[in-house]
């Protein structure tokens, strides 16, 4: 048993004298570094641990959450008590408590010894050559922000059910962003990549991929307002799966606010897109062998043959549904109790590339960067309107830059609408975690002067 | 008695300066904040959570060194302080000499929020819940969430500066769903401020109702118009506008970086020479306002545009220097886990002689924009995107239906130049603004303001 998991089963034994009926503690320890790089230099350099828990008590059907940074005995009964204290305020709620369903799953690749093994001076140059790789292109007026980031956190997990395990995992990842053109003519572009160590990164992409989305822009004008096929790239296709993801979750259906609460089963995507939560996939940083509560990790498919095969659940919103859990309990840190969501939201990659894609949509629209995506989107009726920056399309080949345009649709017959999914799948950071490629849409109205 | 005593404070920066650096700082946190949330009409999630941790920061150069640890103990502090001065190459300085740390301009707090009965605060939830839904059958959904936090935080730094501050943050916050036939509306209302929990004792259940008027408002809104318009902004939260649009622009590290359309453009006209506008972090009780910033500059009232023009950027130690100017007072952190950069505390524009219903009376055809559901601003364009959650036509100098799925989209030098009249009615709403990773407490504001023309992508 590790010191974290011992630390847990004390707060479990001081949970049970401060009078809880069932307990669980989340106990958590990390250190990582960020390397920012400017102008060729380091710019900062920080190193950080941090250990903490977080202590979830239900008692007489109330559960309260009590979170701290003191793991000396004397700090986790105290934290205990205001547990217990802090339950009290909640009113009965006959399905809460610990899940029936527990256990763990082999994971593999979570924690990568290459990571341990990389000095700081390497990580140094690594992110000097991000930065290098966006400010060599040509047209780069400037280049911001170069961070390289890691982590090394170990998680234990124990319930007075009997529960406890514990795992260990490594991240690392870079992002860089660039400007092409100068004063109102500024544009931006951002490259990033994702592994479980820095030999997953590849410092060149990640910078010239800043530098090419913000050179692809310069000259960027408002067009005038149409109708017509768009492309999403995959940055694009990520933040809407990952708005769509958050509207999956049982605890927003249950609450009245998603516009899928009454579609389960039914068809609500074209046949072309294939969409599925995955905690298993070791490339997905999101992965764990239990979820926020210690049920299993597994795969879930969310949309098969366009049909919605299931909400998410954690064992709450399943229990209130008459339910199993899909080992959907997520937790940001010990800092906030589980909720419900997404962990890896795959999308399965289609045999087209981009540029097919472009070439299918003949007079169109390439979205590279929306804005306002969660305040633009009515979560109940699904119609949104939100703030677009691309390329436009001609003729099947990609024509002149354009900002300041508002695309607007509503959310199913978006979904109903994909043509066809692109071949360039790859991890992506906006909206969670989430494995997207480029998406070919039927006509949405897009308004520009 | 503070968290850290001066003596071992200047052990440690000592001990982060061995291998050198122009500047050393020890910056140490003591955090406790409770939430609860009720929701369908039930109490949930009731959340609490306490923190102890510390800062050590090196700068040599143009480079910044950084570390922190969650704990306060002497050897947590100097492990921190040893990995920090690692990472330097350089010559080992002394000690610096510290007092008992200060803490200037503490905000009143007059019923301490810790001291009141939880039930209290459920009671709280429970009377907004009950008047939100005695406001009409068609509400169907009430969220009201009840928060506070208090941050004991303490900055020590080789140039001897030793100050504190005890910052006390209270906030109700109340939605609202309200539904006719197929269709779904959401209003939204928030009260708070850097105080006690005295602000929520007069009228908590206004919040619900104003956020119940706004939601059943909607229920009657038309699609939205697009094309270019004039624009009137509402008070309060119209000034998240202001904000992001401009705001983010006049810190001085996205202007130093020249990730900003206002570098360079110090001294020049950017508004009507009627504008004002103000970052003020040492607003009595406001929601942005702090005793000290954190790295122990007193806040202070600065005037960032006069008189139409550009007067000033925001800014932290660091970036100061580096200009030659001294701190605004605007070096800010999240917590302990995070590097201090510029950030506004308080935005808001000054006020003018007209009334809102003078600025919208000018109007022929255009949007009357209350308040924002949220938006996004690329800071190195200016360029912005707002959904608009509570808006209105205004036809022939008047208000009339409500509109939804409006967006405003545009850029803030275009828009802050196209200011075209400002109300008296001055007032701040409570926000929270993110940047680097790191997440706080943001006061916007204006009086009514109307911008001459501004493209409303709409629905219809």
């Amino acid at each position: 048993m590790s010191d974290l998991e011992r630390v847990a089963e004390r707060a479990l034994a001081a949970a049970a004298d401060a009078g809880a009926h069932e307990a669980e503690a989340w106990c958590e320890e990390s250190t990582s570094r960020q390397i920012r790089a400017y102008d060729g230099s380091v710019e900062s350099l920080s190193d950080a641990g941090g250990r903490g828990i977080g202590l979830r008590v239900f008692h007489d059907g109330r559960g309260g959450y009590a979170y701290g940074t003191d793991l000396s005995d004397e700090g986790v009964a105290g934290l205990a008590r205001t547990a217990v204290e802090t339950a009290r305020v909640a009113d009965e709620d006959e399905h809460a408590g610990l899940p029936d369903e527990l256990g763990t799953v082999e994971v593999d690749g979570l924690a990568s010894p290459e990571l341990g093994a990389w000095t700081t001076e390497r990580k140094i140059e690594l992110a000097l050559e991000v930065e290098r790789a966006a400010r060599s292109q040509e047209g780069v007026t400037q280049v911001e922000d170069t961070v390289y980031s890691d982590s090394e956190s170990r998680v234990a997990l124990a319930n007075s059910r009997g529960f406890s395990a514990a795992y260990e995992a490594t991240a690392a990842w870079a992002y860089c962003s660039a400007f092409a053109g100068e004063g109102a003519d500024l544009m931006t572009g951002l490259g990033v990549g994702l592994a479980r160590d820095p030999a997953g990164l590849e410092a060149g992409a990640i910078g010239r991929e800043a530098a090419d989305r913000a050179l692809a822009l310069v000259g960027a004008r408002q067009p005038e307002s149409r109708r017509c096929p768009v492309v999403f790239d995959a940055f694009v296709a990520a933040s809407f799966l990952g708005f769509i993801g958050g509207m999956l979750s049982a605890d927003a259906v249950q609450r009245g606010r998603s516009l899928f609460a009454d579609k389960e089963g039914e068809e609500i995507a074209s046949r072309e897109l294939r969409l599925a939560d995955d905690a298993t996939d070791p490339g997905g940083l999101a992965s764990a062998p239990f979820d926020g509560e210690g049920s299993p990790a597994r795969r879930t498919p969310l949309i098969e043959d366009g049909r919605l095969t299931t909400f998410l659940f954690d064992a709450r919103t399943a229990r209130k549904a008459g339910r199993a859990t899909t080992g959907s309990a997520t937790r940001g840190s010990y800092r906030s109790p589980p909720g419900v969501g997404t962990t890896n939201l795959v999308l399965d990659a289609g045999a087209d590339s981009l540029d097919e894609l472009v070439r299918r949509a003949g007079d169109g629209l390439l979205v590279t960067d929306v804005a306002g995506l969660h305040s633009g989107v009515n979560p109940v009726s699904g119609t949104f309107s939100v703030g677009a920056t691309g390329r436009l399309i001609e003729g099947g080949e990609l024509g002149s830059p354009v900002r300041e345009i508002t695309i607007a649709s509503d959310l199913v017959s978006m979904l109903r609408s994909v043509r066809a999914v692109g071949s360039e799948g790859r991890w992506v950071p906006f909206g969670g975690s989430v494995n997207a490629a480029p998406l070919l849409l039927g006509e949405m109205s897009v308004s520009g002067a | 008695v503070s968290l850290v005593a001066p003596e071992l404070a200047a052990k440690v920066i000592e001990r982060a300066l061995a291998r050198g650096g122009d500047f050393g700082e020890l910056y140490v946190e003591d955090r406790h904040g409770l939430a609860i949330t009720l929701d369908d009409g039930r109490i949930e999630r009731p959340q609490t959570g306490t923190e102890r941790g510390a800062a050590v920061r090196v700068v040599l150069g143009d480079a910044t060194y950084f570390g922190h640890v969650d704990g306060l103990a002497e050897a947590d502090l100097l492990r921190v302080a040893d990995s920090v001065a690692q990472a330097v190459r350089g010559g080992p300085r002394g000690a610096p000499a510290l007092r008992e740390p200060v803490a200037p301009g503490l905000h009143p707090v007059l019923r301490r929020p810790e001291e009141v009965e939880s039930a209290v605060k459920a009671g709280l939830l429970r009377a907004c819940d009950d008047t939100a839904r005695a406001a009409s059958g068609e509400v169907v959904q009430v969220t009201a969430s009840y928060g506070e936090n208090r941050r004991r935080v303490e900055i020590y730094n080789s140039d001897g500066r030793a100050a504190a501050d005890d910052r006390t943050r209270v906030r109700l916050g109340v939605q609202v769903v309200a539904r006719r036939d197929g269709r779904v509306e959401t209003g939204h209302e928030t009260r708070g401020g850097h105080a006690g929990f005295e602000i929520l004792e007069e009228r908590p259940e206004d919040v619900a109702a104003s956020a119940a008027r706004k939601a059943l408002a909607l229920l009657d809104a038309v699609d939205a118009p697009t094309g270019r318009m004039p624009v009137v902004v509402g008070n309060g939260f119209g000034g998240v506008l202001l904000h992001e649009a401009v705001g983010h622009g006049l810190e001085a590290d996205a202007v130093q970086k020249r990730a900003s359309v206002y570098a360079g453009k110090l001294g020049e006209r950017i508004a009507e020479p009627f504008v004002t506008a103000y970052d003020d972090g040492a607003r009595e009780g406001e929601w942005g306002s702090d005793g000290v910033d954190d790295e122990g500059t007193p806040t202070q009232r600065t005037t960032v545009i006069e008189d139409g023009r550009l007067a000033s950027y925001l800014y932290d130690l660091l970036r100061a220097k580096k200009d030659d100017v001294v701190s605004t007072g605007n070096g800010r952190r999240e917590s302990f886990r995070h590097l201090p950069v510029p950030r506004m505390t308080n935005t808001y524009f000054g006020t003018g002689d007209a009334t809102p219903e003078d600025l919208i009376a000018g109007v022929e055809k255009g949007l009357y924009a209350v308040s924002f559901g949220g938006g996004q601003v690329e800071p190195a364009t200016g360029d912005f995107v707002f959904g608009v959650s509570e808006g209105y036509l205004i036809e022939n100098g008047k208000v009339t239906s409500p509109v939804r799925g409006a967006t405003l989209i545009g850029n803030g030098l275009e828009a802050l130049a196209a200011v075209d009249g400002l109300a008296s009615d001055l007032s701040i709403a409570t926000g929270y603004c993110g940047k680097a990773g790191q997440r706080v407490a943001a006061g916007v504001g204006q009086p009514h303001v109307r911008i001459r023309a501004l493209t409303v992508g709409g629905t219809a």
